[in-house]
């Protein structure tokens, strides 16, 4: 098991990559969105939503994606994946859409998200953020802002703990096989 | 969809789902329950999308094979497979080959041979889904079998009720009407009873025996006894079709002793819930006062139908329980990791 990021490590990369972003699509925020994809996606777009709003005094609105049933693996994994609610609080068409998400791999949750996406509208432009970028991409998908880049084994996991959803922040990568200790963050 | 309402993070521990068929409630656990009424939540809002369909499906046939009459509960089930991507295939007793002599299990076993994945089955016999399953390799779904069990009506208002009253616990639920012949009454008792709610039943002693106080239910053949504080009230069709012979003087009489007016929503709670399976005869069981005014949750009943069938369809087929071996083909790690979210 190794620590990619310490709670202090993944604040201040938080907050650079709020500045990156805003410094990037400073011309989208006025009228862009923020999605983050569950589970880990929706805590980091609302960090981000914070984040930004400090930087520019813009207030993004904020929705969530569940991906479960545009993904193109469902007649091969089992059993069914449980379903949570996506919630697009907002039209999509013809606005920039800021998409959120934890760790950035195959692509393939990204390629789902915006056959979802384009379900819901035509949006001006889709942007996406990631905090991990781990390689091994299968489909043609790249982040437009990356919190860190973590080299990665095929049969490794990357584990974020995010406060919101596990009590503690910070990025773990271990072996599948190995047993998770979050203590380790520490 | 519009509105203004912040995204929940929603931690709670989903459930989990093994169950190739659905035929009854009574072999549900309380969490398989639930974890339908969570799915139909999330499928919920793909029908309020202005596109309604998602391809969770995709590529799986459903066969709706219907050997009684059936609007409400057949249309459901096409639109709920036509929103997960599902191609449906529907097939009525009146215009098979049933009608030429073959034989149930036949028609079964041609329709097997056509390689469906899911089969929604609605017979006059009780059991029978059950004993298409001893046959054929496809998932199948009980939409009503004689008077046995009508499961997705059960759920589907269980899961009217929990997004009206926030609970399926600690509720009075009186069930009036043709109890004998019901199996929307028999669901709903097993159900209600394993989420924590007291039932009461209420008939014509012709139509409510003495053997319904086997259940774990309370049995009253006075309706204003059933009515007094009860959360919800689900009105039965009188069945006159199954009636083999005529349990009580005149559907005059019935309405006059049963049926549910605005005088006697009284003895209920403020803010009860007022059900029905349909199709409803109005002014027999029920008043159409009754029927169409506030307390009445009958079509958002038809609407969270949708809802339950996708969960349901989804739950049986979405899936490949196949490859649940960890050393099996999904055993590759590029399916079996982080990307999709744990």
């Amino acid at each position: 098991m190794r620590i990619v990021m310490t709670p202090e490590d993944m604040s201040r990369t938080l907050s650079r990559m709020a500045h990156e972003i805003a410094e990037k699509f400073n011309r989208e925020i006025a009228q862009a969105v923020m999605v983050g994809i569950r589970t880990r996606g929706l805590p980091l777009a609302q960090r981000l939503q914070a984040l930004l709003r400090d930087v520019t005094g813009v207030t993004l609105p904020l929705g969530v994606l569940d991906i479960t049933l545009y993904r193109d693996d469902l007649t091969q994994i089992g059993p069914a994946p449980l379903v949570r609610k996506t919630e697009l609080p907002f039209r999509v068409t013809d606005r920039p859409v800021f998409l959120v998400d934890d760790v950035l791999f195959t692509g393939r949750t990204i390629r789902a998200a915006l056959d979802e996406l384009v379900d819901y509208g035509r949006p001006r432009t889709v942007r996406l953020f990631v905090l991990i970028d781990r390689d091994h991409r299968e489909l043609p998908i790249q982040a437009d802002v990356v919190g860190q880049f973590v080299a990665t084994e095929l049969d490794e996991i990357v584990h974020v703990l995010l406060r919101e959803t596990d009590g503690r922040d910070g990025v773990v990568v271990a072996r599948r096989t190995e047993p998770l200790d979050p203590e380790a963050l520490v | 969809m519009t509105g203004r309402t912040e995204p929940t993070l929603d931690m709670t521990s989903p459930g989990q789902w093994h169950r190739r068929h659905l035929l009854a409630i009574e072999p549900l656990s309380r969490e398989e329950i639930l974890t339908v009424l969570d799915v139909a939540a999330a499928m919920k809002e793909v029908s309020q999308r202005d596109v309604k369909k998602v391809p969770a499906l995709r590529g799986k046939t459903v066969v709706l094979l219907f050997f009684e009459p059936s609007t409400r509960t057949r249309t459901s089930f096409e639109i709920a497979a036509k929103r997960l991507s599902a191609d449906t295939v529907s097939f009525s007793v009146s215009t098979s080959s049933v009608s030429k002599g073959e034989t149930f299990l036949d028609t079964v076993l041609n329709i097997q041979a056509m390689a469906p994945d899911a089969i929604v089955v609605r017979h006059r016999s009780a059991g029978a889904p059950h004993f298409i399953t001893n046959y054929i390799d496809a998932c199948v779904i009980n939409a009503g079998d004689g008077s046995h069990e009508h499961p997705t009506q059960a759920l589907l208002d269980a899961m009217t009720v929990r997004e009206r009253l926030g609970r399926l616990d600690g509720l009075k639920v009186a069930i009036v009407g043709d109890i004998l012949h019901s199996r929307v009454a028999r669901s709903n008792v097993f159900l209600w009873h394993k989420m924590g709610s007291e039932v009461w039943l209420c008939g014509p002693p012709t139509l409510l025996p003495p053997v319904f106080r086997r259940w774990p239910v309370r049995v009253t053949y006075r309706l204003e006894e059933a009515l007094e504080g009860a959360d919800v009230v689900m009105v039965l069709r009188l069945q006159l079709e199954r009636h083999v012979s005529l349990r009580f003087p005149s559907v005059r009489e019935y309405f006059q002793r049963y049926g549910l007016t605005r005088e006697r929503l009284k003895y209920a709670k403020e803010g009860v819930l007022i059900m029905h399976p349909g199709p409803m005869n109005r002014g027999i069981e029920i008043e159409s006062e009754v029927a169409d005014g506030p307390y009445s949750v009958i079509l958002y009943q038809v609407a969270n139908g949708i809802a339950v069938r996708m969960a349901v369809l989804y739950l049986l087929l979405g899936g490949a329980a196949s490859l649940i071996n960890p050393t099996g083909p999904g055993s590759d790690p590029r399916y079996l990791t982080t990307d999709y979210g744990p």
